[in-house]
């Protein structure tokens, strides 16, 4: 790990000053990706400010139906409040998918987002990266990628984002708060993360002098129709090869409203709009599924290692609509996939 | 760990109190040191173990104000104030915390390497009272992995502790 110095800020306000003034700073809350990337002299910041003493803890109703969640929540205390458990089942779900439970006490939800769209490759500092060094090249593309991206790469970067819960929040059309000098912004969840294009090295929108301060959840939380279903190479503890968010709003044996997010398979949580809307005012058909799939995966493409990725992800988009169709959430406990 | 450092630049020590097993520790730290490396080399309790040293195998695990977190991925100076309770701190004396014991009684270990993670993951794991059957201890302890294979008998430690508890009941 390099040397930095370290500053503990007391508010919202105070932490933009200082990531705006600083030398190359990163912010530290639950750090349980930061640290490790340090460790990998992949972050090497120079200063790091603390802003674990931030009032921004608390999960709250917003007034419109709706759930704000403090970006210092961790990811368990999300997992298991009872009103998400109760009103988003999909996050809950989501966020129980991924890492352990030591990690999950640790992780800020603000965090989770922040999280590095990352790689083997990426980790390990005897490759090039293009993500980690612009313009070195990508090992990867033609390496071992299994892991690596279908939808949405670039020549530039094949890695995806590991997160689970984003997945669920790209579904659920989450709203990313963030303060910066110039004061608040909204940031739509699914403008909130990147593709690579031609600058792998910047994951997000959000911008250098900018704090995510709150995740906003919409009133509608499909907490009826709705599965997580994560597909990786061992049942716990591991990444996604490919996961799915779907969430359905039926109205008698009609879809009226149809959500789909796909992790594992992109630099960003993968989403698609249009692909949803093929199911408005259909039956929920294996069909009907299976076009819906067709049309996500229209433009996807494997890197060798990874071709059966897509194969997956239709099998995986599939099942999962038949499973929130069904009220039959996938179980994080029973893995086993019906 | 690897450190790149020129001979004048002095090292800035911080400040920082820690509950360690009940007892206050007021220590100076530099802000890159791990809570893992602060209880180890810096307090002597090398009870917590380093396994992978990147938050995968769970061995370095430590209650961390009644939860359990993986303490190579922590920097101490961010702890600042934290209550902190080690393999050391189970045990009253010469009285082994039941899970302890559960472990010699199911032999539940081979190397033993693993063995203060899984401990302190499991005394997390029934405080905080999610996990009733086989499929949800193992999928609740899955942070804390055992190269020696020895699973199945961990499982049935943690469900030794789990039937003697008058609350299982419900």
């Amino acid at each position: 790990m390099n040397r930095f110095s370290y500053v503990r800020v007391a508010s919202v306000a105070e932490a933009v000053r200082e990531i705006a003034s600083a030398p190359p700073a990163r912010f530290i809350a639950g750090g349980t990706n930061l640290v490790d990337l340090m460790k990998y002299n992949v972050e090497r910041p120079e200063r790091v400010i603390d802003i674990t003493r931030l009032p921004l803890t608390a999960i709250e109703e917003t007034g419109e139906g709706g759930l704000r969640i403090g970006a210092l929540v961790t990811n368990t205390e999300a997992a298991y409040d009872p009103r998400i458990e109760s009103r988003y089942p999909l996050l809950s779900s989501a966020i129980l998918a991924g890492a352990s439970p030591q990690l999950r006490n640790a992780a800020s939800v603000g965090g989770n987002l922040l999280q590095r769209t990352r790689c083997y490759y990426f980790y390990d500092v005897a490759t090039l990266c293009n993500k980690r060094e612009p313009g070195s090249g990508c090992p990867a593309i033609d390496g071992i990628n299994r892991i690596h991206a279908i939808l949405g790469a670039s020549p530039h970067c094949i890695a995806t984002h590991p997160s689970d819960m984003c997945v669920a929040l790209a579904a659920l059309e989450a709203v990313v708060r963030v303060t910066g000098p110039q004061g608040e912004r909204n940031i739509p969840f699914q403008d909130f993360h990147r593709l690579p294009g031609g600058m792998p090295e910047i994951d997000t929108n959000l911008a250098r002098d900018e704090i995510i301060t709150y995740i906003d959840l919409p009133s509608k939380g499909f907490a009826q129709n709705y599965t997580y279903l994560k597909l990786r190479d061992r049942l716990s503890y591991a990444f996604a090869l490919v996961s799915v968010a779907a969430a359905l709003e039926m109205d008698g044996e009609q879809i009226k409203e149809a959500r789909l997010a796909l992790g594992g398979v992109a630099h960003k949580p993968w989403r698609d709009i249009a692909a949803e809307a093929l199911l408005r005012g259909r039956e929920p058909s294996a069909k009907n599924f299976a076009a819906v799939a067709s049309k996500v995966l229209a433009d996807a493409k494997g890197y060798g290692s990874n071709d059966f990725k897509i194969d997956l992800a239709r099998r995986a988009i599939v099942r999962a609509l038949s499973q929130a169709a069904a009220r039959t959430p996938q179980s994080q406990t029973d893995k086993r996939i019906t | 760990m690897s450190i790149s450092v020129t001979a004048s630049a002095p090292v800035e020590r911080i400040a920082i109190s820690l509950t360690v097993n009940g007892e206050r520790r007021q220590l100076e730290i530099a802000p890159w040191t791990t809570l893992l490396d602060l209880l180890r080399e810096d307090l002597g309790l090398t009870g917590t173990k380093k396994g992978c040293d990147q938050g995968q195998c769970g061995a370095c695990t430590v209650l961390l104000d009644r939860k359990r977190v993986n303490s190579c991925l922590m920097l101490a100076v961010v702890k600042d104030g934290s209550d902190v309770t080690t393999i050391e701190g189970l045990s009253t004396g010469a009285v082994l915390h039941p899970l302890q014991q559960a472990f010699i009684d199911q032999d539940a270990f081979q190397c033993g390497y693993c063995t203060p993670g899984q401990i302190c993951s499991a005394v997390a794991l029934i405080q905080e009272g999610r996990a009733r059957t086989r499929e949800e201890i193992r999928e609740l302890m899955s942070g804390n992995l055992c190269r020696c294979g020895a699973y199945v008998n961990i499982v049935a430690a943690i469900e030794q502790v789990l039937a003697a508890r008058p609350e299982k009941q419900p």
